[in-house]
C-alpha cells in the first residue's frame, strides 16, 4: 500500500522529539479525524532553519510525510520553506494512496503554523505566509474524495 | 517468509486441510450440475443435501430451511430486503441496531431510499442492545427486527433469546447475523425464536464464498436471485457444490470441537489480555468483559493511532486489525467503537486481535512484548501523549 520510502520513514522517524524554547511552534489537525501534528523550529538570526523536531499522532502516512517535510526544510531559510508544500512532500516520498494525500497537507500546515508563530513573536512578516487554521476542518479533508 | 502469528480470524480463517480435502473431488471428479437427470450428477446433488442437513442440524433447524449463498453480505442483503418486499402492506418500519455489520446497515439505509423506515437501536458502553428501548420501539408497522448475533468488532454476544422472545410476543419477524457466532457458539432456532440467520463459511475454517440464509418455515420470503429453479426456487444459480461441501465439512469440525475449542481460546485470549492490561498503561478493552466471543480482544490504547500501530506489528509478523478511520477507509473510526462512548481520539487506537485454538502462549508472549515496544514507541512519538505529560507535570 505504501511506498518504499514511505515505510523508511515511517519505520525510522527523521527528527522526532522536541526542542526547548522554540522559535516557533505549530499544531494542526484533530483527534476526530485521527491525525495531528506538530512541528518545533529552531531558527537563527539569518532565518535560517537551524533544526526541526516533530511529533505526529496519526497513520503511516502522517508519521511519514512529517518527517519528509522536516527534512525538507531543514537547514533551509524561512522562506525557502515556504515553497515545502503538500505536493512537494508527496513527491518526495514517491506518491501516497490517494485516500492518504490529504495527510500531506497536514505536514504543509504544521510547518506553515510553527513559521506563523515564529512570525509573530519576532513581529516579522513572511511572504506568501497566511495565519494557520489551528484545525484543519472536515471539509478540507473531504475535498481528497 | 517471516514467522506468522495471525490473529485476525473474525476477518477470515485458515480453510482447513480436511475441509479442502472434502472439496476436491467436487471440482475434478464429481463435477456434475446438481440439477441435471443422469445419474453422474446424482452425486453432486447428495453431496449439497448432505451438506445441508449438517448445517441445519447444527441449528436445531430443518434441511428445507437452508437456502446456500456466496456469503454472510449476500444473506443479511436478502433477509432484509425480501422481508421488506414481502411484508411491505403490513408494514414498513423495522428495528435494527447502531453496531450492525456494514451488510446490515447500508441495506437498511437504502431500504429508507425506498420508503421503509428504520428505527437505529443504541447500546451501552459494553456494546449489548437495550431489551427496553427495543420494547419502546415497537410499533404496529414494525416488520422486522435485525440485531446481530454477536460484534464482529467488540466480540460482544448480544441477548438473542430475549430479542427472539420480544420480537414473537409481538407477532414480529426476528432476523440475526451470526456471521461471528455460526459455529462459535451454540445455536438453537427454536429456543432463541430465530425466523432468519445469516452465516458463512470463511469464518469457520471452510472456503469463501459461500454462506447460507436460514429461513423459518412459513414466512413468506421472495427469491433473491431471479432465474433457475435451484434452492427452492428462492436463490437462483448453479449451486457452489465444492463450496457447498467445504461449509459442511468445516460445520461438523466446529460444531464437534466447539466446546474445546471455545475453552483454548478463551483461557489464551485471557491470558493476552491480562498481561496487556497489567503491563501497558493507559489502555482499555471494548466489549463485555464476559458475554464475548471467546476468541476476541479489543484493546483501545490512549494517544496513539491504530492503523500505524497495525503496521508495526505487520512488520513484526503480527496480523491484527483496527477500527481506526485510517484502516477503515473513511474519515471516523468505526461505527461500533463510536456507538459504545469511545471519543474519537481513543477509538482511533483500537487493536482487534481474533484467535485460533492453535496459537500458542508462546505467541501470546511474543505479541504481549511486541505490543508493549510499539505503543512505547508511537506514544513517544505523539503530540497528546506529549501534552498528557505536561499536564499530569503542572
Amino acid at each position: 500500500m505504501y511506498t518504499e520510502k514511505v515505510m523508511d520513514h515511517f519505520e525510522h522517524p527523521r527528527n522526532v522529539g522536541e526542542i526547548d524554547n522554540p522559535s516557533g511552534m505549530g499544531t494542526v489537525g484533530n483527534a476526530k479525524c485521527g491525525d495531528i501534528m506538530r512541528i518545533y523550529l529552531d531558527i537563527d538570526e539569518n532565518q535560517i532553519i537551524r533544526d526541526v523536531k516533530f511529533k505526529t499522532f496519526g497513520c503511516g502516512a502522517a508519521v511519514a510525510t512529517s518527517s519528509m517535510a522536516t527534512e525538507m526544510v531543514k537547514g533551509k531559510t524561512v522562506q525557502e520553506a515556504m515553497a515545502v508544500t503538500n505536493m512537494a512532500v508527496c513527491e518526495a516520498l514517491d506518491g501516497l494512496p490517494p485516500v492518504k494525500v490529504h495527510c500531506s497537507l497536514l505536514a504543509e500546515e504544521a510547518i506553515h503554523a510553527a513559521l506563523w508563530d515564529y512570525a509573530k513573536k519576532n513581529g516579522l512578516e513572511i511572504e506568501g505566509l497566511k495565519k494557520p487554521k489551528s484545525d484543519i476542518g472536515e471539509e478540507e479533508v473531504e475535498e481528497e474524495y | 517468509m517471516k514467522q506468522l502469528i495471525y490473529l485476525d480470524n473474525a476477518a477470515t480463517t485458515q480453510t482447513r486441510p480436511e475441509v479442502v480435502e472434502a472439496m476436491l473431488p467436487y471440482f475434478t471428479e464429481y463435477y456434475g450440475n446438481p440439477s441435471s437427470v443422469y445419474e453422474f450428477s446424482g452425486i453432486s446433488k447428495k453431496a449439497v443435501s448432505g451438506a445441508r442437513e449438517t448445517i441445519a442440524n447444527a441449528l436445531g433447524a430443518k434441511a428445507n430451511e437452508i437456502y446456500f449463498t456466496a456469503g454472510g453480505s449476500e444473506s443479511d442483503n436478502w433477509a432484509l430486503i425480501a422481508t421488506a418486499e414481502a411484508y411491505a402492506n403490513k408494514g414498513k418500519h423495522i428495528i435494527t441496531s447502531k453496531i450492525e455489520h456494514h451488510a446490515v446497515l447500508h441495506t437498511c439505509e437504502y431500504l429508507e431510499k425506498q420508503g421503509f423506515e428504520v428505527t437505529y437501536l443504541n447500546v451501552d458502553e459494553n456494546g449489548v442492545i437495550k431489551l427496553e428501548e427495543l420494547k419502546k420501539a415497537i410499533r404496529p408497522d414494525t416488520i422486522l427486527i435485525s440485531i446481530m448475533f454477536a460484534n464482529n468488532e467488540i466480540g460482544t454476544i448480544e441477548p438473542i433469546k430475549e430479542i427472539g422472545e420480544i420480537a414473537k410476543k409481538h407477532g414480529i419477524l426476528f432476523h440475526t447475523d451470526a456471521v461471528q457466532s455460526f459455529g462459535h457458539v451454540p445455536i438453537n432456532v427454536d429456543e432463541y425464536h430465530i425466523d432468519m440467520l445469516s452465516a458463512s463459511a470463511h469464518k469457520i475454517n471452510g472456503p469463501k464464498g459461500i454462506g447460507f440464509l436460514y429461513i423459518r418455515s412459513g414466512i413468506k420470503s421472495r427469491s433473491f436471485v431471479h432465474g433457475g429453479a435451484q434452492e427452492r426456487k428462492r436463490r437462483a444459480g448453479t449451486e457452489n457444490v465444492p463450496g457447498i461441501v467445504g461449509f459442511g465439512k468445516a460445520t461438523e469440525l466446529a460444531v464437534a470441537g466447539m466446546e474445546e475449542r471455545a475453552k483454548k481460546e478463551s483461557e489464551l485470549r485471557n491470558y493476552l489480555m491480562d498481561r496487556v492490561m497489567a503491563e501497558v498503561p493507559f489502555t482499555r478493552i471494548n466489549g463485555h468483559r464476559k458475554n464475548r466471543l471467546s476468541n476476541n480482544v479489543n484493546f483501545a490504547f490512549q494517544f496513539i493511532e491504530g492503523e500505524s500501530l497495525l503496521i508495526m506489528l505487520d512488520m513484526k509478523g503480527i496480523c491484527g486489525s483496527s477500527g481506526s478511520a485510517c484502516t477503515s477507509g473513511s474519515l471516523d473510526p468505526s461505527h461500533v467503537l463510536l456507538s459504545i462512548g469511545l471519543p474519537h481520539e481513543i477509538a482511533h487506537g483500537s487493536l482487534r486481535l481474533t484467535l485460533d485454538e492453535r496459537n500458542t502462549k508462546e505467541e501470546m508472549d511474543y505479541v504481549v512484548e511486541s505490543i508493549k515496544e510499539i505503543v512505547e514507541k508511537l506514544r513517544s512519538m505523539s503530540p497528546l501523549y506529549e501534552d498528557y505529560i505536561r499536564h499530569q507535570a503542572k
